[in-house]
């Protein structure tokens, strides 16, 4: 009887919800055909040149998995804000003025990208007036996160803090990255360059901090475990990481001639990152025997592939910050290995975590008949994924050596051949795996819920 | 009440940061003509309107199908001519984008702005 009282009470956010989720999935869906396209583009030059060119796929493309990360976590975060609250979402109508919004953002900015109509900002490159449009389809969201749970910071979990710090800092970072329309950051390409870097790197932080909330909520949920999130130890890895999210982003900018304190400041901070390395690899045993033990669910089989590509992206991330190293893997494929690494092996396993645990939820039998597909999609797009990985570390030592030896761009590009080729199928066997999992969910979130009596 | 004043001292911290980082930590370390401060505004602004980032990065920021940028003025193996023609015409992956002779002086004024700038790719040298 209680159980239904909830439903009731979740049941208008929740429509809500599972049409954001469907948004979420969909940018997904036509982020990849765009990625494989541009991958594609590498190994055959020609292919689409005059009708859709790189210089349209690859912003078409980055900005359809970034409005994935964001909206998948969203939505997850909708999904579990009555439930943490045990009230109702505070503006109903404000969750239904966000999917609008975002939709109709996002419709402008896919036919400017068409229409060649570009801002020409690295991951921002939609003209710059559509950043206003984003920031405003966040207010509802910022608005109904706070007044539905009016936390409590003293006594709340960890994930509630992840979630309040993602969204303040989203609205910073987006706000900072605009910095260039004035002309005191524009005509100085340093402090235009180390601003951009600044705004993204924390930005990245942001929503990083959203969606691994939402893989602490759900962990808490299936294992039970409701100590651990307000513990000691993960309120210390909470700073750590929200201090890594203010000043770490300066290793990006060891290349930039800013002063030289901005570099030693991001150097100092990413190597705290070795203490959160540390604390992994020491807790990765008892990991692996609860990720045995609970192999059979779906979402903990999703939590264990993302906690493997945390640990891989996280050795390699500190690998990178190490300026000696720095200097000369920047620039190169090794930085897009560690973008991909953490966009697909951990913010996208991490997101489909909270997708199936809610698609569980809500459609428990529907979700046991489908379970076979969903795990050959899960182990097709992590196999494949790791190929990817391996095809840009590839190219990023031919990219290095070619550095090295000074030899010509064109030269560089036919040594990598190779790798782009691998680059190019492993990627569409991602594509393949996620496909699997992207259409299925799309159908569970489309399909009415059964009425329970 | 600790947890809060320590997300306080952090953020502080952040602000105070951000404010020395947009003012001493990036202060104009090269001097420009005052005249030829517009044509590099007008280039960094088609070197955005047509999207050249897709392709190419600057300091690290942008796409890999094509070269980084920041030092190809001074490449003795590249440099402004080699510029021209590409822009221009185009090459095998670089796309015909129809410029005008204008539009090509402004990116290059832009690009041999910013190559004057990167002293921190550029070896110092030999006596």
């Amino acid at each position: 009887m209680s159980n239904e009282i909830n439903r009731l009470t979740y049941r208008a956010s929740d429509r809500a919800t599972k049409a954001m989720l469907t948004l979420a999935l969909g940018y997904l869906l036509f982020g990849l055909c765009l990625g494989t396209i541009g991958g594609f583009q590498y190994i055959l030059p020609d292919f689409l040149k005059k009708e859709l060119a790189f210089q349209k796929t690859r912003p078409l493309h980055v900005y359809l998995v970034i409005a994935w990360i964001f909206t998948c976590a969203q939505a997850a975060i909708y999904y579990y804000l009555p439930r943490v609250a045990g009230r109702p979402v505070f503006w109903i109508k404000g969750m239904w003025l966000h999917v609008f919004l975002q939709g109709v953002t996002s419709l402008i900015i896919v036919t400017c990208f068409f229409m060649g109509r570009f801002g020409g900002r690295e991951y921002l490159e939609f003209p710059p007036w559509l950043g206003g449009f984003i920031l405003l389809s966040w207010i509802p969201f910022a608005v109904n996160f706070w007044f539905t749970i009016k936390p409590n910071y003293k006594t709340a979990p960890v994930y509630i803090w992840m979630w309040s710090t993602g969204i303040l800092f989203f609205f910073i970072t987006m706000s900072e990255s605009y910095l260039w329309i004035f002309d005191y950051f524009k005509t100085n390409i340093v402090r235009d360059v180390t601003v951009q870097w600044k705004a993204l790197g924390s930005m990245v932080g942001s929503w990083n901090m959203l969606v691994y909330g939402t893989g602490i909520y759900v962990m808490e949920k299936i294992s039970g475990d409701t100590k651990t999130a307000k513990s000691t130890t993960a309120f210390f890895f909470y700073f750590l990481g929200f201090t890594n999210l203010m000043f770490n982003w300066g290793h990006h900018t060891y290349i930039v001639p800013a002063a030289p304190w901005v570099k030693m400041t991001a150097y100092i901070i990413s190597m705290t990152e070795l203490l959160i390395l540390v604390r992994i690899i020491y807790l990765f045993k008892k990991t692996v025997s609860e990720a045995q033990k609970n192999f059979h669910s779906i979402p903990w089989r999703l939590l264990s592939f993302a906690d493997f590509w945390i640990l891989l992206n996280l050795a390699f991330a500190i690998f990178l910050s190490v300026p000696a190293w720095n200097l000369y893997t920047h620039g190169t494929h090794f930085t897009v290995a560690h973008a991909m690494g953490a966009t697909i092996g951990i913010n996208t396993m991490l997101l489909l975590t909270s997708v199936f645990y809610i698609i569980q939820e809500e459609q428990p039998d529907w979700f046991s008949q489908n379970k076979g597909l969903i795990r050959s999609g899960i182990w097709i797009s992590n196999i494949s994924l790791l190929a990817f990985w391996i095809s840009l570390i590839g190219s990023g030592m031919v990219r290095l050596s070619s550095k090295l030896n000074n030899e010509l761009f064109a030269e560089m590009m036919e040594k990598s051949l190779p790798w782009f080729k691998l680059f190019a199928w492993s990627g569409t066997v991602i594509v393949v795996g996620l496909f699997l999992l992207i259409i299925p969910a799309m159908k569970a979130l489309v399909k009415r819920k059964p009425v329970t009596v | 009440m600790v947890k809060i004043a320590a997300f306080l001292t952090l953020f502080t911290a952040y602000l105070v940061y951000s404010a020395t980082v947009y003012t001493y930590g990036t202060r104009d370390t090269i001097q420009v003509k005052e005249s030829a401060v517009p044509q590099i505004v007008y280039g960094k602004t088609l070197y955005q309107q047509y999207n050249c980032v897709a392709c190419h990065q600057l300091y690290g920021l942008g796409g890999y199908l094509g070269p980084e940028l920041t030092t190809t003025y001074s490449d003795p193996a590249k440099g402004e001519l080699f510029m021209r023609t590409l822009l221009k015409g185009g090459g095998l992956r670089m796309p015909n984008l129809g410029l005008s002779e204008t539009e090509i002086n402004g990116l290059v004024s832009y690009l041999k702005y910013v190559d004057s700038t990167a002293i921190s790719y550029k070896k110092p040298a030999k006596p």
